[in-house]
């Protein structure tokens, strides 16, 4: 490939037939993709809004004839379940709040800085993304046991936030590197100390992303189920409750609960739709 | 301006005091606890029991056979989503966002959304029964058929974890120079030749990080199996839990644990060495 080949004049071609079938081939391919998907999720849905007494029902209606929150009523009142859905959202509460307080700043510094020692600290930050939570989750246990925090929302929490601190680092750096750093500059020229310049400045522009990043981690919380199982015992987040319940429980209860907890997680890729590419993909520029 | 040469390395520490104190301390307290039985006593016995227990090569198999199917369902499925992406239909943006749905959804939840499809008296059956490929429901989920087990949770696993192969081969794409597929559209290459000869050798960066990840993500499957298969299936992450929590034997668990680092060591070196890249590693 050389450069040469930038000189020619590209000949444009018109949309010939070939040209057009492809078009409709990549609609095709598209569309069974997105069907791949949405079904599912809307298979999903149906089942969870189906009447309790239509619940055993075969064949199924692809498209319901009575929709009602019955069996999601059903699941909420079910024993225990409320309980452990306030206790996961405290669990996602408090890990949200330790990975912000603790990843923001980090995440401003590779944003912000260069600085020795900045890719390896990056390589950490991309490789604990794949760390097995099963080797973290079951040595943890019997430290928690020790500390006496076996059992306890605190104690899952640290555990969440040591499992979401590296996507909320990699989240912030990106919404920190998105706001112009020349701002920040210009409100030190004027005599702002740089805490002072961050404050006023940074933080205001930065703040729906970090929005955004503090939902992406509260959702991790939210999704974790290994190491809740390992961590709890009389007191266990929403899906360690359902995975315990699964099978005893009839089946219009776990598509209640299967609902429920694929609610939030629909939501939040909405809030962070942009970042995606920054959290997977290419970490920086 | 104040020159604030320390100010980064401030910002890092709690967060670099964090990641040791949760990731370093307990790996090292991982294989401690693997290398001593319930008394204390230092030695292979809790190795020895794992390997015995009658389910250890269960899991060890249905683990493996896992991840050896699930990969190339999910690498096809991620690179026709990414090259639809990247192909700029009308509301490119929409597909992404569309595929991208299941990054958030968690293992279990994805499990009983594959249930409602697989359950006898689920979609699945009414869908085929409905066109007339068969006159009776099917029982997918029994633990006597291994293999349809297998091809529950590997459906139910290429829907929810496809999306984080799709994000990462996305940004591969979008770092190709478009000057590259035009010189190849001057030479009158079809789009398969494109795919072939240009993007899939610009994308082993992508290829390698993606492969990796997933990998390592795949070894520690758990909640899917669980809901699709109950105790049809054993897998490796499943026999920890039921270890540490059923049997309450922390060092046997343990011993489950550190296998399955090894394992995601194991198949990152495999990796490594069998797609060399010269760009930076991102992983």
């Amino acid at each position: 490939m050389t450069a040469q080949t930038n000189e020619v004049p590209l000949p444009r071609r018109r949309l010939g037939r070939q040209r057009l079938v492809g078009r409709a081939l990549t609609y095709l391919v598209a569309t069974l993709l997105a069907l791949f998907i949405l079904v599912p999720i809307y298979l999903i849905t149906i089942s969870a809004l189906t009447p309790r007494e239509q619940a055993f029902d075969y064949p199924r209606q692809l498209i319901p004839s009575a929709i009602s929150f019955d069996t999601i009523v059903f699941f909420i009142n079910a024993s225990g379940v409320q309980a452990s859905f306030w206790r996961s959202v405290a669990v996602g509460l408090i890990t949200l709040a330790l990975a912000l307080s603790i990843g923001a700043p980090a995440g401003y510094a590779l944003a912000r800085y260069a600085f020795r020692g900045r890719n390896g600290y990056r390589i950490l930050v991309l490789s604990t993304r794949a760390f097995p939570i099963v080797i973290l989750a079951i040595p943890l246990a019997v430290t928690y046991l020790r500390l006496g925090i076996d059992d306890t929302i605190i104690g899952v929490a640290l555990m969440h936030t040591a499992l979401a601190l590296p996507f909320t680092v990699l989240i912030t750096s990106s919404v920190f590197a998105s706001v112009p750093r020349e701002l920040e500059e210009a409100a030190q020229t004027l005599g702002c100390h740089p805490l002072q310049a961050f404050i006023r400045v940074s933080l205001p522009l930065a703040l729906p992303g970090l929005a955004a990043a503090a939902i992406f981690t509260w959702v991790i919380s939210w999704n974790d189920v290994f190491a809740a199982v390992i961590l709890t015992l009389l007191h266990p987040t929403l899906p360690a409750k359902v995975l315990s319940a699964l099978t005893q429980s009839p089946i219009y209860y776990q598509f209640a609960a299967g609902f429920v907890m694929l609610l939030p997680s629909m939501i939040v890729i909405f809030f962070i739709r942009r970042y995606l590419l920054g959290l997977w993909g290419r970490v920086v520029k | 301006m104040r020159r604030l040469g320390w100010a980064p390395y401030v910002l890092l520490l709690p967060s670099l005091g964090y990641l040791l104190l949760f990731f370093a301390t307990p790996m090292v307290q991982a294989f401690a606890l693997a290398l001593q039985d319930p008394a204390g006593n230092v030695g292979l016995a809790s190795i020895d029991r794992m390997v015995r227990d009658t389910n250890f090569r269960n899991a060890v198999f249905t683990t493996v056979a896992l991840v050896v199917l699930v990969l190339p369902v999910q690498f096809v499925l991620a690179m026709a989503m990414a090259l639809v992406v990247n192909a700029r239909l009308k509301g490119s943006g929409l597909w992404l966002y569309v595929y991208a749905l299941p990054l958030g959804v968690s293992e279990l939840a994805a499990g009983i959304v594959w249930v409602s499809i697989f359950t006898q008296r689920g979609w699945l059956n009414t869908i085929l029964e409905g066109l007339g490929v068969i006159d009776r429901p099917i029982i997918w989920q029994s633990s006597e058929t291994f293999w349809l087990l297998i091809f529950t949770v590997v459906i139910a696993e290429a829907w929810r974890a496809t999306s984080i192969i799709m994000i990462i081969l996305v940004a591969g794409l979008q770092a190709i120079p478009p000057e590259y597929l035009e010189a190849a559209d001057v030479y009158g290459a079809t789009t398969w030749q494109k795919v072939r000869r240009v993007i899939l050798p610009m994308l082993r960066p992508s290829l390698q990080v993606a492969l990796i990840l997933r990998t390592i993500l795949a070894f520690q499957v758990f909640a899917t199996v669980i809901a699709l298969a109950g105790t049809g299936l054993r897998v490796l992450a499943g026999e920890a839990a039921r270890w540490a929590t059923d049997i309450d034997n922390d060092n046997v668990a343990a011993a489950y644990a550190g296998l399955i680092l090894i394992l995601s060591i194991a198949s990152t070196v495999v990796f490594l060495i069998l797609l060399p890249s010269r760009e930076e590693q991102q992983l």
